[in-house]
């Protein structure tokens, strides 16, 4: 898997985001049993596994929402275990995440869904060009129309748009996508895709995605890890894993 | 010995969920003095739980007012004791009967509003996304709640007891043949301040239990839609029974401090 040599032979200077010997179980289910990975500059990198396998637990250690039982996470050269609260929200004006379910707040409007972000890294942003910056996230999204509406007016498919503008608002270095598709009928699921697409040449962000939808990887991931058992099984592109002989890999891609 | 293990099992639960309940109240105390303040956030809150309960407690309060007159003025008449009406009336609901009932009725309607709506934002991960985005969902959430039913629930108190008697004032206005002004005059005379006090003072602890049940279950609610319903219910039924606790032990202090008898 030659492609995936080379990219793992990039200086370490580019890697963004590292995760070493992850390990995290839920009483006596060991959910993640010793996984790895390096997320490099502008890279887009997917990881693949079954449901209930820890993908989206995987990315809630990465952004400090569930602390591991062991291992050690560096997001943007800072290792998380060490940072307090402070040093943490910080941290996560560089991170986009979009969530499985879109997780807009029910009683807010689209505007002021994508102002959230904003409260809190002020000193970042100039808050008098927040009505701007709100603006300019929708037009990303194609939705300008839907400033004023609220979460319940929107379809799906907008309301997942509508959180990939909120993820993208702060101008993110990593964004993390938890199943990004899920949910979505196939014309829908395609157009977001193509949206994540759009935003990772216009940000030159490095993207994370989780999920189970080999369409999706397909068309968005330079690089795939299979996380199975807890662990990495394999990884590579997706025409060295669609085309590899491996049995378990097979279950994915055939 | 089995037993003894069975009846272990069984009641643990309830002291683990006093002590995870105690732990959540001193949370709140602890980043409720710590800045950044989220006063919007409360504003938003207080208008929510205040001005949208207004009606429910006017409504409640008013019938409360009725209904006690109606129900007590045969029996006083037996007695010769009608012209007793508006004191016991006033020093029934105001010591009584008004805190308990509203906040009861706002336990109904606040409690569970607040178990299910964070119910619902733990299930759907918007309380995740929050604190993502660099915002302490404790701080926003919780807090912002529980100081608003602390502050919300004595104002709705003092509301639904003047509307209750009012509700009495009218009655004894058609059956009694009484003034509203006299009828007010008695209730003012009757009414002392060991009387306003420990009754205003327990409604704060009403709407912080309130609050603090209502947040804890939403903050704790199961994966689900179940879930969030579970975490709505139990809001309630843990508020009602602690504020007859609340109640029972803010009796008890009053009759220490001012000997009601």
């Amino acid at each position: 898997m030659g492609s995936t040599k080379e990219k793992n032979t990039q200086n370490d200077t580019n890697v963004v985001l590292e995760i070493e010997d992850l390990q995290l179980g839920f009483g006596e289910k060991k959910v993640l049993k010793g996984f790895n990975l390096k997320l490099f500059k502008g890279e887009k990198l997917a990881v693949m596994g079954r449901s209930g396998s820890g993908k989206s637990v995987l990315i809630k250690c990465v952004v400090g929402l569930i602390e591991p039982d062991n291992g050690r996470i560096e997001v943007l050269g800072k290792d998380i275990s060490g940072l307090d609260q402070n040093m943490m929200d910080d941290l996560r004006a560089d991170i986009g995440f979009l969530f499985q379910g879109s997780a807009l707040y029910d009683s807010m409007t689209v505007r002021e869904n994508l102002e959230f972000p904003l409260r809190r890294h002020t000193e970042k942003f100039n808050p008098d060009k927040t009505d701007k910056m709100v603006q300019e996230a929708l037009e990303h999204v194609d939705l300008e129309k839907a400033i004023d509406l609220m979460p319940a007016e929107l379809s799906g498919g907008m309301a997942r748009r509508v959180a990939l503008a909120r993820a993208l608002i702060l101008e993110p270095k990593i964004i993390f996508y938890d199943e990004p598709t899920t949910g979505l009928d196939p014309i829908t699921a395609k157009e977001i895709v193509n949206l994540m697409n759009e935003v990772q040449k216009k940000f030159k962000a490095s993207s994370l995605i989780i999920t189970h939808d080999v369409d999706c990887v397909r068309r968005f991931a330079d690089r795939i890890i299979l996380l199975l058992d807890g662990q990495n099984y394999v990884e590579g592109t997706f025409e060295e894993l669609s085309s590899s002989e491996d049995p378990k890999a097979n279950m994915f891609f055939k | 010995m089995a037993e003894k293990l069975s009846i272990y099992k069984k009641i643990s639960p309830f002291f683990i969920e006093i002590g995870e309940l105690t732990r959540f109240a001193q949370r709140f105390f602890k980043e409720a003095f710590s800045p950044p303040m989220e006063f919007r956030e409360f504003l938003r809150q207080c208008y929510n739980m205040g001005n949208r309960s207004l009606l429910l407690v006017g409504v409640t309060g008013f019938i409360l007012g009725l209904v006690f007159t109606l129900q007590s003025r045969p029996t006083l008449e037996d007695f010769g004791a009608a012209a007793w009406i508006p004191s016991m009336i006033s020093v029934s609901i105001v010591r009584e009967i008004g805190p308990v009932m509203i906040a009861l009725i706002c336990a109904g309607r606040i409690g569970s509003g607040i178990g299910a709506e964070l119910g619902s934002m733990k299930v759907t991960e918007q309380i995740d996304a929050m604190e993502v985005s660099g915002t302490n969902p404790f701080k926003f959430l919780v807090v912002t709640r529980i100081m608003a039913t602390t502050l919300m629930i004595p104002l709705l108190v003092i509301f639904g007891d003047a509307i209750a008697l009012l509700g009495s004032a009218i009655v004894e206005n058609i059956k009694g043949a009484i003034s509203f002004q006299l009828y007010f005059n008695l209730v003012f005379d009757a009414l002392q301040f060991s009387d306003l006090l420990p009754a205003t003072v327990k409604t704060f602890f009403f709407g912080f239990a309130i609050g603090l049940v209502g947040c804890y279950k939403g903050m704790n609610s199961e994966k689900g839609t179940s879930g969030v319903g579970k975490a709505s219910n139990a809001a309630v039924v843990y508020t009602s029974m602690l504020l007859f606790v609340l109640d029972f032990l803010a009796v008890l202090i009053s009759d220490i401090l001012y000997g009601i008898n």
